[in-house]
């Protein structure tokens, strides 16, 4: 007994070792290495909270104008009042009432976001249709309709990042758990 | 002989008549589907929504039995409709900070070595804060359900990349119409989140995120984001409109919580519950399930006198972490109008909160993370509502 296990120790440290190697260095050698060009047609996700990965180019308020007409009125209402889609403008000063409105205006926290949700996802019915100069523009028409940019205004990368949404301040991490109730089983 | 009264010519003395006759031969449903007498158990769909493609349906949990989901019953939530994706042209892409950017085919994923594993998922607004409460367990909480999950370690797909020290986020995005966006912690990707490709023992169902979806144990649903086609690692969250705009919690003094990803301790009973009938006074076993994003359950306690007195429930093994645990309470009614509720305790001691305690501390808007005690109704004639309609 003695001599079986002075004997399987050495081979069950190597084992370990082994074990321990694949998993923090060795490779499965599965997949192949993804090409530039084909994370550059993927990789659309824009950072929110700083604007990274926005795109080249620009739009302007005016022909967000447009552009909303033809894309969005019907969903979200012909001045982002909202429909079957989500209501977009107004409701700054109600978060704390008893009826919050929660809007592109009164509610997000970051103005890039809406460059990335409209190129990725709207319109609903023909998502990723627009061009970059397109979803620039909207942007920059729903930040109008919200008094975050003059009707003369040109969005682009630059000026999307440095816009600061009101309710930015406003968001907390997470303190859960924050209700702690102990487990009453009599008299309750 | 005498005929029959309608709907009794089948019972005893008599010899029923799908013993008279063979019934279908073997394979005539080559994909088999429940008794045509089941089929009103199905997923309740909302008759209201302002549209269906960004819209959920819900598990008639108070029809099952068990902790696993049937898979056609397995709650869905959607954002852009139900993508029909050719499992041969879809790819999964892992790139951000990492030392190899690799792009994987669906047989790829399918060779790394595989795990099984059962776990929930929950939609986080289940039910939200929004009046009136629906009237059934399905309505209340239906936006939960639990399988078996086979796939692959995501900690070992993103090895096969490499990560570079400052990755502290992945990013995951979906191939479907909304191109779903949300961001991962490292150490969840690094501890229990799967890819998963298969769903009891099948694979996963469209509605599900076929051929591929991210599993986050404990986490609210929607970040297990179905159909994946894309994983990025990051230095920061990538803030995107569903971990901004939406499932953020909006508290009363008008400050919202972000990042808020377990869901906590719950319990519901299913039977019986809003919608049934006790049909008369005596036995009837008091169950349901109970689950909690924090690990296992540890106890479920009823209360058969509105909350007064609490006593605990059977639970039924395997207690698994972050799956469904069923309770089992042995009742006798006494044909008087009581009203019955659970409450569950998770492994961390945390326990189920009322609904009034919840809302104390978050307000009524915070709309996701509802893991309120639902309590049951039971009138004199046996009919069963929401006690708290």
């Amino acid at each position: 007994m003695r001599k079986r296990n002075w004997r399987a120790a050495p081979l069950a440290l190597l084992a370990m070792a082994g074990t321990w190697s694949a998993s923090a260095q060795e490779r499965y050698g599965i997949g192949r290495a993804a090409t530039p060009a084909e994370i550059a047609g993927w990789n659309i996700d824009v950072g929110g909270n700083d604007g990274s990965n926005l795109p080249a180019g620009s739009g302007t308020v005016e022909r967000g104008k447009t552009v909303f007409a033809e894309q969005c009125a019907s969903c979200h209402g012909d001045n982002g009042q909202g429909g079957i889609g989500d209501r977009l403008v107004g409701g700054k000063g109600t978060l704390a009432s008893p009826k919050p409105v929660k809007t592109v205006g009164s509610y997000w926290p970051y103005a890039p976001t809406l460059f990335d949700y409209i190129r990725r996802a709207m319109p609903m019915n023909a998502p990723q249709s627009l061009g970059d100069t397109d979803v620039y523009a909207v942007s920059a028409y729903v930040l109008h309709l919200n008094g975050l940019l003059p009707a003369d205004a040109t969005l682009d990368a630059k000026s999307l990042s440095a816009i600061k949404m009101p309710n930015r301040d406003m968001f907390v991490g997470d303190p859960r758990p924050d209700v702690k109730i102990p487990a009453c089983t009599k008299d309750c | 002989m005498a005929e029959a009264a309608k709907g009794t010519e089948n019972l005893p003395p008599d010899v029923p008549e799908w013993m008279k006759t063979p019934g279908d031969p073997a394979g005539s449903q080559p994909y088999g589907t429940p008794s045509t007498y089941e089929k009103n158990v199905v997923r309740h769909v909302p008759k209201n929504a302002a549209q269906y493609i960004s819209a959920a349906s819900r598990t008639p949990l108070q029809d099952l039995d068990g902790i696993i989901t049937p898979n056609g019953l397995f709650y869905e939530r959607h954002h852009g409709g139900i993508p029909n994706i050719d499992p041969a042209q879809h790819r999964l892409v892992l790139h951000g900070l990492v030392d190899k950017p690799l792009i994987f085919t669906m047989e790829d994923i399918r060779r790394f070595p595989s795990q099984t594993r059962i776990y929930f998922i929950e939609c986080s607004g289940n039910p939200t804060y929004t009046k009136p409460y629906g009237k059934t367990a399905s309505d209340l909480v239906g936006l939960v359900s639990c399988a078996e999950w086979t796939g692959v370690s995501l900690k070992l797909v993103l090895q096969e990349a490499g990560l570079q020290p400052e990755a502290k986020w992945v990013v995951a995005e979906g191939a479907d119409a909304a191109a779903m966006t949300r961001s991962i912690p490292i150490e969840k990707c690094l501890d229990d989140a799967m890819l998963a490709y298969s769903q009891n023992g099948e694979r996963l169902r469209p509605q599900q995120g076929y051929p591929l979806r991210i599993l986050l144990p404990g986490y609210e649903g929607n970040m297990s984001v179905k159909w994946l086609r894309r994983l990025k690692v990051t230095a920061e969250p990538v803030y995107s409109r569903e971990e901004t705009s939406k499932y953020t919690d909006l508290m009363a003094d008008g400050s919202s919580r972000e990042f808020t990803f377990y869901m906590e301790a719950k319990s519901i009973i299913t039977r019986p519950s809003g919608g049934q009938r006790l049909s008369a006074p005596g036995f009837h076993e008091i169950t349901g399930i109970a689950w909690s994003g924090h690990g296992k359950v540890m106890r479920v306690d009823i209360s058969v006198d509105g909350g007064k007195t609490w006593q605990e429930a059977q639970l039924q093994e395997p207690i698994l972490t972050r799956a469904l645990t069923r309770f089992r309470f042995p009742w006798h009614w006494d044909g008087q109008p009581v009203t019955i509720q659970s409450r569950a305790t998770d492994e961390t001691g945390y326990v189920q909160p009322t609904l009034a305690e919840l809302v104390a501390i978050r307000g009524e808007n915070s709309f996701y993370h509802n893991n309120a005690i639902w309590p049951w109704r039971i009138a004199g004639n046996g009919e069963i509502t929401n006690a708290q309609a």
